[in-house]
């Protein structure tokens, strides 16, 4: 039986750019071009690459995101995915993590799934709380931020590096995986995978196709609300001295002048 | 008063900092009441009434070290409702952020994450974040449910606050459905005897242009002459030269010191997006167009191998 993975990719505001908020205080879209998060790239990677290890694999890329998202799925399905699924609706503008989570997984579901992959965190929300917030919504084990990861005879096994100590982790399928910036580097789409791609299908779904309503979700029906956003005034301009020979000394006088020492 | 659930963060009863933190905040909206999971909770207990927790909700069980973070959310959702609090705070870990999430799922709340403040407000608790690699600054407020916030190290000052710090056992039965993801194997990560990197109050980090392994010590040697944490930049990791954990950054650590000095690193944005809330910040980098330059209180432009050793003895000096 083939081994259906669904990996969830997130279209974020390029984080070279400028970012800003928008009036109603959601992320401005128009003020930076968007891209699929960096993060997500590994996702993607360790999706294709269990699919190699398997006998059968089939990749769905899926995201919640405005009209320009499908650009996230292109490059995913160019990178090597076989299809795509776009859930897009007006009324999702504004959605928090809780919404996001509550839309992914009745996509998840409809889209049927042995293998969730995410990205550790997005690049924009940087929360890291999507697939934790998957598993409990799915009721399957999460095995979360893997720096090495491998799928064979139904489990899921991986490795996760925390801060006191490195874990070693078993699930059975269907889980929720995440991987982080150490699994491995993400390749680059071909130029084959580019034309490849632009055959390849994505389908739209809206909330009407979840059987959703949208009570809990877009900006009115969030768990959270954004009240106010201040840029972050520009620091004052520090010192600056070359170093001729006295540098380290005259840094030791400064941290000195702060009671550093 | 309404009562606050505070996540307690620990290493078989030695409460971490953070959540000593957590205290202070809490007792701002609230009474703080501490869920401690896990062994130690009498050693804990000492500690945590010292800076204000007036109960101590204690639980231990195997199922918290043998599977992933499930059976502990099964354990703080049995203190959420023994309790009914007004607000959960939870410390910003990679895993305090998982536990906070799944039960805002089960108790139907929104959640906060990465909180650099939290006040109380007319509507509920209010948390400050510093969003868009520290380029924002918001303010949010959970709008739905019991607010859960979980709160970034070194967001409060830790004060003392005697109070009761009861322990009372937390009845926990661990569902079958938490024992999805078994820990085979745990091996401990070796101490390195300097502060932890995310609550030390200063941090020396070097970064591609410590040009190798071998001269890490010379980063190692300033920190320790000023009792700080040393970090590391994503080129110096991936290049092998220093371990991930010591990663300051989007995908490391992010830390906010008093003191972040950076040794050899460029500060690109995300690597900034990791350190630029620290208080002061000083570089020492040869090129004086880095970027890094735009962030620094102080910034000397030179070869990190003569400044370095020179600063490392000028501190050695001065403090005798
Ligand atoms: C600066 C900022 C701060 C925010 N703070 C909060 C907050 O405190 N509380 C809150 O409820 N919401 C918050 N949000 C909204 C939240 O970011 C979005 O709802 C979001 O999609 C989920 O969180 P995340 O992007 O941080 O995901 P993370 O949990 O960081 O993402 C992890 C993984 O989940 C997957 N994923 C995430 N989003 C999608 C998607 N739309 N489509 C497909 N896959 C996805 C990806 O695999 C990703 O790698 C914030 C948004 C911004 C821009
Ligand atoms: C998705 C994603 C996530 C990332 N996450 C992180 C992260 O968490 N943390 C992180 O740090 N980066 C992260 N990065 C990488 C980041 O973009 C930069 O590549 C990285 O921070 C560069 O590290 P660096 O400053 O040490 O190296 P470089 O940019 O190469 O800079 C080296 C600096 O050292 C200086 N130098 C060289 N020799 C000397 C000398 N003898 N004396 C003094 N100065 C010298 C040079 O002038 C230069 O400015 C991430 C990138 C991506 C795409």
């Amino acid at each position: 039986m083939s081994l259906r993975i669904v990996v969830c990719v997130k279209y974020v505001p390029d984080a070279t750019g400028d970012r800003h908020f928008a009036e109603d205080l959601t992320t401005d879209r128009d003020a930076v071009d968007g891209l699929l998060s960096e993060l997500d790239e590994y996702a993607v990677e360790q999706a294709l690459q269990i699919s190699e290890d398997a006998d059968d694999a089939e990749i769905t890329v899926l995201t919640v995101g405005p009209e320009d998202a499908k650009d996230a799925l292109r490059k995913a399905l160019s990178m090597g995915a076989d299809k795509a699924v776009h859930v897009e609706d007006d009324d999702l503008h504004g959605t928090d993590a809780l919404g996001t989570s509550l839309v992914l997984a009745k996509a998840i579901e409809k889209a049927g799934y042995d293998l969730v992959v995410c990205g550790m965190a997005s690049t924009d929300g940087v929360m890291g709380v999507l697939p934790a917030l998957l598993a409990e919504r799915l009721g399957v084990p999460q095995v979360t931020l893997l720096s090495e990861v491998s799928v064979a005879d139904g489990k899921v096994t991986g490795r996760r590096d925390g801060d006191s100590a490195s874990e070693q982790l078993e699930a059975a399928l269907p889980a929720v995986v995440s991987v982080t910036d150490q699994s491995g580097e993400a390749r680059y789409p071909s130029f084959k995978g580019i034309m490849a791609a632009k055959k390849k299908p994505v389908e739209s779904w809206d909330l009407e196709d979840l059987e959703l309503e949208a009570d809990d979700l877009g900006l009115a029906g969030a768990w959270t609300a954004v009240d106010a956003v201040a840029e972050r005034p520009a620091r004052t301009a520090g010192t600056i001295v070359k170093d001729e020979g006295e540098g380290g000394k005259q840094l030791a006088e400064f941290l000195a002048g702060q009671k550093f020492i | 008063m309404a009562e606050v659930l505070v996540y307690v963060d620990h290493v078989d009863g030695a409460v971490r900092k953070p959540t000593l933190e957590l205290l202070t905040l809490a007792r701002r909206i609230g009474e703080p009441v501490a869920v401690h999971l896990g062994p130690g909770a009498d050693t804990a207990a000492a500690v945590l009434a010292e800076h204000g927790a007036v109960k101590v909700l204690a639980a231990d069980a195997p199922e918290f070290a043998d599977y992933l973070v499930a059976p502990k959310v099964d354990a703080l959702q049995a203190a959420y409702d023994a309790v009914a609090p007004a607000a959960v705070l939870v410390p910003s870990s990679a895993e305090g952020k998982e536990i906070a999430a799944r039960l805002a799922v089960r108790v139907g709340s929104g959640i906060i994450t990465d909180a650099v403040d939290v006040e109380a407000g007319d509507e509920g608790p209010v948390a400050t974040q510093s969003v868009f690699a520290a380029a924002f600054t918001t303010k949010s407020r959970v709008t739905k449910g019991t607010p859960i916030i979980t709160v970034k190290p070194n967001s409060a000052p830790v004060e003392a606050a005697p109070a009761a710090g009861t322990v009372e056992q937390l009845a926990v039965t661990v569902a079958d459905s938490s024992k999805g993801t078994k820990v085979v194997s745990r091996t401990p990560r070796e101490s390195s005897g300097r502060p932890e990197l995310t609550e030390a109050a200063i941090v020396v980090s070097g970064g591609r242009g410590v040009g190798g392994a071998e001269n890490f010590p010379i980063v190692e040697g300033l920190a320790d002459s000023l009792g700080a944490a040393v970090g590391a930049s994503r080129a110096a990791v991936d290049a092998g030269w220093y371990p991930h954990t010591n990663q300051v950054g989007q995908t490391g650590k992010s830390v906010s010191p008093q003191l972040y000095i950076a040794a050899g690193i460029s500060g690109a944005i995300q690597h900034r997006a990791g350190m630029q809330t620290s208080k002061t910040i000083v570089a020492i980098n040869k090129d004086a167009e880095a970027p890094i330059f735009e962030l620094v209180d102080y910034g000397v432009v030179g070869d990190l191998f003569e400044v370095v050793p020179q600063l490392t003895e000028e501190v050695k000096s001065r403090k005798g």
